[in-house]
């Protein structure tokens, strides 16, 4: 639509000069997060169709999700799951209208990201004990 | 140079009444795949590296058989819903519609996927 009138309005600080904070940080690693976790998703299902369709299907898919490599995008996953449901868990109390001050909304960024490390570490010690 | 109408110049650039409800759904999917993810967690993990006998016959039993087809479900539909905003935001054009169509393909496809495994596994 080429002759909209947009007039001349102020722009908002472009991304790249704007000073990254708690805040615009923890926004974006949720949309990094949860659209990565895509990877590990299909893995997941690729490692699911491999068990239900033979032995040496499931050798290969194990094999791969199990390897150096694997264990890595796997650990990796894991903590962008965790920082998503929190950050998540986040959005659902932002709903409620709750904490939505500054000083609050920074507070609360730091417990996703710090959060997120407790949670990966307490995981892998459950799945390390149930294995 | 105004050839375009009012209303034309409108059209497409506001609510097409369906935020609400994209919004609620994403609140939906979140809460329950909170409540999901410790379980499914809890119950896949375990067996990443298990031999394909004990795999088979683990998720031949109803929890951990139940518990990963909601989780492949719900987690797909909400990725679907996710990855809509993304593409919202970044991409325009023909190539908005393209990564939209192919995202949306995508996620059904591998819900229909795993929910295949999940029941070939558990029958």
């Amino acid at each position: 639509m080429p002759d909209v009138n947009r007039g001349n309005r102020p722009l908002s600080p472009h991304l790249t000069i704007y000073r990254p904070q708690i805040t615009s940080i923890s926004s974006i690693l949720t949309r990094i997060t949860g659209n990565a976790l895509l990877i590990s998703s299909l893995l997941v299902v690729w490692w699911l169709l491999a068990a239900a369709t033979s032995p040496e299907y499931f050798a290969v898919a194990d094999g791969i999700l199990t390897s150096i490599f694997g264990k890595l995008v796997l650990v990796l996953s894991l903590w962008g799951l965790c920082y998503h449901l929190l950050a998540g868990l986040r959005h659902l109390y932002w709903d409620t209208g709750g904490s939505m001050e500054l000083a609050w909304a920074e507070k609360l960024g730091w417990a996703c990201v710090i959060g997120s490390f407790v949670l990966t570490a307490l995981c892998l010690v459950i799945i390390g004990v149930l294995a | 140079m105004a050839y375009l109408t009012d209303r034309k110049r409108a059209e497409g650039l506001g609510s097409a009444k369906e935020g609400t409800h994209h919004h609620w759904w994403m609140m939906v999917s979140s809460a329950g795949l909170a409540v999901l993810t410790p379980f499914f967690l809890f119950t896949f993990a375990p067996m990443l590296g298990k031999p394909h006998a004990e795999v088979v016959a683990y998720f031949a039993q109803p929890f951990p058989a139940i518990v990963a087809a909601l989780m492949i479900a719900v987690t797909f539909m909400h990725f679907k819903n996710g990855v809509q905003a993304l593409i919202e935001d970044y991409v325009h054009g023909l190539a908005r519609k393209i990564a939209m169509i192919a995202m949306i393909c995508l996620s059904y496809a591998a819900a229909a996927t795993g929910l295949f495994a999940i029941a070939r596994l558990a029958l």
